[in-house]
C-alpha cells in the first residue's frame, strides 16, 4: 500500500508540473541577453560557493583525516602525497576560476562579437609539455617508492606473518621460531582438529607455528605479509600504515612495512588526540564508550553480506614485549593434535 | 508531407516499434535510457539513506523493498550490496553507454555527415532491440527471491561464481550476465553500424578533417567498443562456464560451508584482467561522447571556432590509444606483478596529456567569446568543471604508490563519480537540450533548463566534493554501516550532509523530466536552425522524414566552426556570425 502512496505523490508532483507549466511561457526557449546576463553573474555567485566549499573542506576536514604514516616506508607515501595534492590543488583553483570567470566576462550580447581565434601552436604546445615534464617527474617518485615497497630482499631479513581472511574474519599465523610458514591449503582444514587455516601438519615447517586472532607486531622491525583466502577475494587494508594487499583464494600475495610508532606513542600523536577528540565528543552525546586509538586491518573488498564489520586489532609494542607476547602463544603442534 | 519522398506506407508498428528510421531510434534509446536511469539513481536515493541513517526506519524502503530485503523499513546487508551492485551496472552500461551514446549516435552521425540514414537501418534496429531485451532481463533480474547480483558492478569471481558466498550469486547473476551477454551484443551491432557509416557514408566534401568534433567522437567511441566488448563477453561467458559446468577458469582451493570445492588452477586474477581490459576503456566509451557533445555545444555557444580543431582530433586519438593499455591501474594490489604495476603506472598518468590539452582548449574556446548561456551551454560548461575536478584526483589513483592507501576507500567513488558519471551526465543533459529541437521539432523551456542545472551542480559537487575526504580518513566504499568502526564516528555528519545533497540532486532531476514530456507536446515549435549553428543537421527541415533531406543531399564546402569568421575590416563575411557548412567559399576567403 505504501507504494501506491508514493506513486500517488509523484504523481500529484508531475500534475502540480503540468499546472506550473500552463502558466508559464513555454516559449521562453532561447537565452537572450538578459538571461546571458543573469547566469553569467549566477555562474560567478557559482564559483564563490564552489570556492567557499573547497576552502572550508580542506581546513575543517584535516582533523578527520588519517594521521600521519605509522610504518617508516609510509613516509614516503604520505609526501609524495602532499606534493601531488598541492599540484592538483592549484591547478583546480586555477582551472575552476578561468571556467566559471570566463563565463561571467564573456556573457553575451547582441553588441559582442566573439573572437574568431581556431589555433596557436605555440600555446598548445606549453599545455602539452608543462602537464608532460611536471607528471614525468610525480612518476619518477611514485614508481621509486612502488618499488620501494612492493620488493623485499633476502637480506633485510624480515619477520614473516602470515595473515589468513575468510567470510567474516582475518587469522594470522606467525612464522615461529624457523620464520618460515608451513605450507597451507584449504585440503588440510580440520574443523574438527581446530586446524581452521588449512596448515600441512606433516610439513616440518608448520610445527612451531603460532595460529592467533589479533596481530602484535614489534616497532623498528620490517614484517613481511603473506596473504591467503580461503573462499572470496578480500583485501587487507592497514590504512595507518599505507599498506593494502588483496587476499586471493589460490594465490599467495604479499607486502611488507616497518612499524614506525608504537600504539602507546601513536596515542599520544597530536592528530590522533585531535581525531580521537572529535570522536568522543559525538561518542559522549550517543551515550557511548569513549574511544580509544587502535591499529586496525579492515576488509576492503567486497565479499559477502557481513563484508562492513571484518576487522582486526593491531597492537605495535617494543620489541621485548613482542617476544614476551609471542612466547605465550601456544604453537600449532600444541594446539593441532 | 511531399509524396513524392514518402516511398512506401507506414504502420503504427513499423514507424513508432520496429523502425530502421535513425531518428526514431535514437528516441528509443534516449526513453529507455532515461527509463533505466530513474531506477539506477532511485537506488542510489535508497541507499544513501542507509548510509546516512544506518539503523533509522524509512517507510520508502518498506514500500519499494520486499520482505526478503528488508526488517522493519532498515534493509538488510544483502540488498545494500545489490543496490550499489544494480546502480552501478544500470548506470554505467544502460544509461550512460546506450542512452548517451546510442541517442546521440544515432541521431546525429547520419544526420552531421550527410547521409540518408545508417549504412544498416536493419541492424540499427537489432542493435535498439537487443538493447530493449537486455534491459528486461536486467530489471527482471530485481525480481528474483534471493536478490539481483550483489557482487558489485565489477562481479569478481569467486564471489560472483558462488551463491554459497552471498544469494545475489544465484540466480541473479545468471540474469545479470545473460543481460550483459546481449547488451554486449547490442552494443557491437550499433558500433559496427557506426564505424562503417562515418567511413562510406559521408556527403560530398565532407573530409574525415571537416567532421565535426562530435562524429570524430563518437567514431572513435564506436572503435573502441568493437576492440574491448568482446573482451568482456568473453569474461562472461568464462564465469558461465564456471557457474554452470563446473570448469576452473577463475576459481582455485575454495573452502566454503564446511567443504573444500572442486576448482583447482583458475585464478581471479585472470577474471580482473579481463574484466578490466573492458572496464577501463568503457569509462571513454562514456565520456568521449560527453566531450564530443560539449566540443560541439560550447563552439556554438561561445560563437567561436572550437579552439584546437587538430589538437582536439589528436586527444580523442591519443585517449583512445591509451585507453586500451591502462587496465591494470584497477589492479594495482590485486596481487599481480608489482613490475607490471609500474607498466600500469607510466601508460596511466600519460593520460593526463591529452586531458589537460582537451580541459585548456575548452577554456581556451570560451575566452573572448561572445556566450549565449542556453542550458545546454551551462551544462557543457559544467562538464569542463566536473571534468577537471574529477580528472585532477586521477593523479592520485593512478600512481601506484599511492594507490595503495586509497584503494577502494570513497576517494575513489568520488574521483570517478565526478569524471566519469557527473561529466557524462552533463554531456547528456546537454545533448538533450540541444537536440530536442532536432528530436521532438519543438523546444524545450529555458527556465527550467536552468534551474535544472543549477541544482543538479550544487548538489553533484555536495556530494561528491566532501566524498574524497571521507576516502582519506581511510573509509571503505560498500559498507553497509560504519557503525562498527568508532574511528569512523566523526564521519555520520558529512554522509548525512552528502545524502540530503544527493536527495536534492535526485528531486532536481524531475524538473528535466517534466520539461522534457511537457515540452514534448506542449513546447514552443523549433525553427530549422534555433541555435544559429553551422552543421548539416540544421539544414534538414524540422518535421522528420525519411531520408532526412527533401532533395539532393547537400554538399559541404568548409569545416563545422567558422563561428564569427571576420574579414580584414572586421565585419563578418557571410554577413552573419555563422556560416553553414553547405555554403561555399567566398572569392578570396581563406579556409579555416
Amino acid at each position: 500500500m505504501l507504494a501506491l502512496f508514493y506513486i500517488f505523490i509523484a504523481v500529484a508532483v508531475g500534475v502540480s508540473f503540468w499546472q506550473i507549466t500552463r502558466v508559464m511561457n513555454l516559449r521562453s526557449v532561447i537565452a537572450n541577453d538578459d538571461d546571458n546576463d543573469k547566469q553569467g553573474k549566477i555562474a560567478l555567485g557559482f564559483m564563490v560557493f564552489l570556492y567557499a566549499m573547497m576552502i572550508y573542506c580542506l581546513l575543517a576536514m584535516n582533523v578527520i583525516m588519517l594521521p600521519e604514516s605509522a610504518s617508516i616506508e609510509g613516509e614516503h607515501d604520505d609526501r609524495l602525497f602532499n606534493i601531488t595534492f598541492i599540484l592538483i590543488g592549484v591547478v583546480q583553483f586555477i582551472m575552476q576560476f578561468l571556467i566559471f570567470f570566463f563565463t561571467y566576462k564573456y556573457r553575451g550580447n547582441k553588441d559582442k562579437k566573439a573572437l574568431f581565434f581556431a589555433d596557436s601552436h605555440k600555446l598548445e604546445l606549453i599545455w602539452t609539455v608543462i602537464p608532460a615534464v611536471t607528471i614525468v617527474l610525480l612518476i619518477g617518485y611514485g614508481l621509486w617508492q612502488w618499488n620501494n615497497v612492493m620488493y623485499v630482499g633476502d637480506e633485510e631479513n624480515p619477520i614473516v606473518i602470515e595473515v589468513y581472511s575468510q567470510q567474516f574474519r582475518w587469522d594470522a599465523r606467525y612464522a615461529g621460531a624457523d620464520n618460515e610458514l608451513g605450507l597451507g591449503n584449504v585440503n588440510f582444514i580440520d574443523i574438527n582438529k581446530t586446524n581452521t587455516m588449512g596448515v600441512d601438519m606433516s610439513d616440518p615447517k608448520a610445527q612451531d607455528d603460532k595460529q592467533v586472532t589479533e596481530l602484535y607486531l614489534p616497532k623498528g622491525k620490517k614484517i613481511l605479509f603473506k596473504f591467503r583466502s580461503q573462499d572470496v577475494l578480500h583485501s587487507a587494508y592497514m590504512p595507518h600504515f599505507r599498506a593494502q594487499m588483496n587476499c586471493v583464494p589460490g594465490m599467495v600475495t604479499q607486502f611488507s612495512f616497518t612499524p614506525k610508532y608504537t600504539t602507546e606513542e601513536m596515542r599520544k600523536n597530536p592528530e590522533v588526540i585531535a581525531k580521537a577528540k572529535g570522536i568522543n565528543k559525538i561518542r559522549q552525546a550517543k551515550g557511548e564508550d569513549p574511544y580509544v586509538f587502535d591499529y586496525l586491518l579492515l576488509c576492503n573488498k567486497i565479499c559477502g553480506a557481513s563484508h562492513y564489520n571484518m576487522q582486526m586489532k593491531i597492537t605495535v609494542v617494543e620489541e621485548e614485549d613482542y617476544k614476551k607476547w609471542l612466547g605465550e602463544q601456544k604453537t600449532l603442534a600444541q594446539r593441532i593434535q | 508531407m511531399s509524396g513524392e519522398h514518402h516511398h512506401h506506407k507506414e504502420t503504427f508498428v513499423t514507424k513508432y516499434i520496429f523502425s530502421t528510421d535513425h531518428k526514431m531510434i535514437s528516441k528509443q534509446f534516449l526513453i529507455t535510457g532515461m527509463f533505466m536511469g530513474i531506477i539506477g539513481v532511485f537506488m542510489s536515493m535508497l541507499f544513501r539513506l542507509q548510509i546516512a541513517w544506518p539503523e533509522k526506519s524509512f517507510s520508502i524502503i518498506t514500500a519499494f523493498l520486499g520482505d526478503h530485503q528488508q526488517t522493519d523499513g532498515v534493509m538488510n546487508a544483502d540488498t545494500y550490496l545489490a543496490l550499489v551492485t544494480i546502480h552501478g551496472t544500470i548506470m554505467v552500461f544502460f544509461v550512460l553507454t546506450a542512452g548517451l551514446s546510442g541517442t546521440f549516435s544515432n541521431l546525429l552521425i547520419p544526420l552531421q555527415i550527410g547521409a540518408r540514414d545508417m549504412a544498416s537501418g536493419f541492424m540499427n534496429m537489432l542493435s535498439y532491440w537487443l538493447f530493449f531485451l537486455s534491459s528486461v532481463v536486467m530489471v527482471v533480474s530485481l525480481f528474483v527471491e534471493a536478490g539481483p547480483a550483489s557482487a558489485g558492478w565489477t562481479i569478481y569471481p569467486p564471489l560472483s561464481a558462488l551463491k554459497l558466498a552471498i544469494p545475489g550469486s544465484g540466480l541473479g547473476m545468471t540474469l545479470w550476465l545473460v543481460s550483459m551477454a546481449i547488451f554486449i551484443a547490442s552494443s557491437l551491432i550499433g558500433s559496427l553500424n557506426y564505424i562503417v557509416t562515418v567511413l562510406n557514408l559521408r556527403t560530398k566534401g565532407m573530409k574525415m578533417t571537416r567532421l565535426p568534433l562530435t562524429m570524430w567522437a563518437f567514431f572513435v567511441t564506436a572503435i573502441i567498443g568493437v576492440i574491448s566488448f568482446p573482451v568482456l563477453l568473453s569474461a562472461a561467458l568464462l564465469l558461465i562456464f564456471d557457474r554452470s559446468f563446473g570448469t576452473s577458469f577463475f576459481l582455485s582451493d575454495i573452502f566454503i560451508s564446511g567443504e573444500v570445492l572442486h576448482y583447482q588452477g583458475g585464478s581471479p586474477v585472470l577474471f580482473e584482467h579481463l574484466f578490466w581490459f573492458l572496464g577501463h576503456p568503457e569509462v571513454y566509451i562514456i565520456l568521449l561522447p560527453a566531450l564530443g557533445i560539449s566540443s560541439e555545444v560550447i563552439s556554438t555557444n561561445a560563437r567561436k571556432p572550437i579552439f584546437g580543431y587538430r589538437a582536439m582530433i589528436g586527444s580523442i586519438l591519443g585517449i583512445a590509444f591509451l585507453s586500451t593499455i591502462v587496465w591494470g591501474h584497477h589492479m594495482f594490489i590485486s596481487g599481480m606483478n608489482p613490475f607490471l604495476g609500474s607498466v600500469f603506472t607510466f601508460t596511466t598518468v600519460l593520460i593526463a596529456i591529452p586531458s589537460a590539452v582537451k580541459a585548456f582548449n575548452y577554456v581556451t574556446t570560451l575566452w573572448k567569446g561572445n556566450l549565449q548561456l542556453n542550458p545546454a551551454m551551462l551544462f557543457s560548461i559544467g562538464l569542463v568543471s566536473t571534468f577537471v575536478t574529477g580528472g585532477l584526483t586521477g593523479l592520485v589513483l593512478g600512481d601506484s604508490a599511492l594507490d595503495i592507501n586509497v584503494h577502494d576507500t570513497y576517494f575513489v567513488v568520488a574521483h570517478f563519480h565526478l569524471v566519469m558519471g557527473v561529466s557524462a551526465l552533463f554531456g547528456m543533459f546537454a545533448g538533450v537540450y540541444h537536440w530536442y529541437p532536432k528530436m521532438y521539432g519543438r523546444m524545450m523551456n529555458k527556465v527550467m533548463g536552468y534551474w535544472h542545472f543549477w541544482l543538479t551542480i550544487i548538489s553533484a559537487y555536495g556530494v561528491f566534493f566532501p566524498m574524497h575526504f571521507i576516502g582519506l580518513a581511510g573509509l571503505p566504499r560498500r559498507y553497509y554501516t560504519n557503525t562498527n568502526f568508532p574511528m569512523f564516528d566523526d564521519l555520520a555528519d558529512i554522509n548525512v550532509f552528502m545524502t540530503v545533497m544527493a536527495i536534492i540532486g535526485g528531486v532536481a532531476q524531475l524538473i528535466f523530466l517534466a520539461n522534457f514530456f511537457i515540452s514534448m507536446y506542449r513546447g514552443q515549435k523549433a525553427t530549422q536552425n534555433p541555435w544559429k549553428s553551422n552543421t548539416l543537421e540544421w539544414t534538414t527541415p524540422v518535421e522528420h522524414i525519411h531520408g532526412n533531406w527533401p532533395g539532393k543531399i547537400p554538399e559541404v564546402h568548409r569545416w563545422a566552426y567558422d563561428y564569427s569568421k571576420v574579414d580584414d575590416n572586421g565585419n563578418y563575411v557571410h554577413g552573419q556570425d555563422f556560416v553553414l557548412q553547405t555554403v561555399p567559399l567566398k572569392d578570396g576567403e581563406e579556409p579555416s
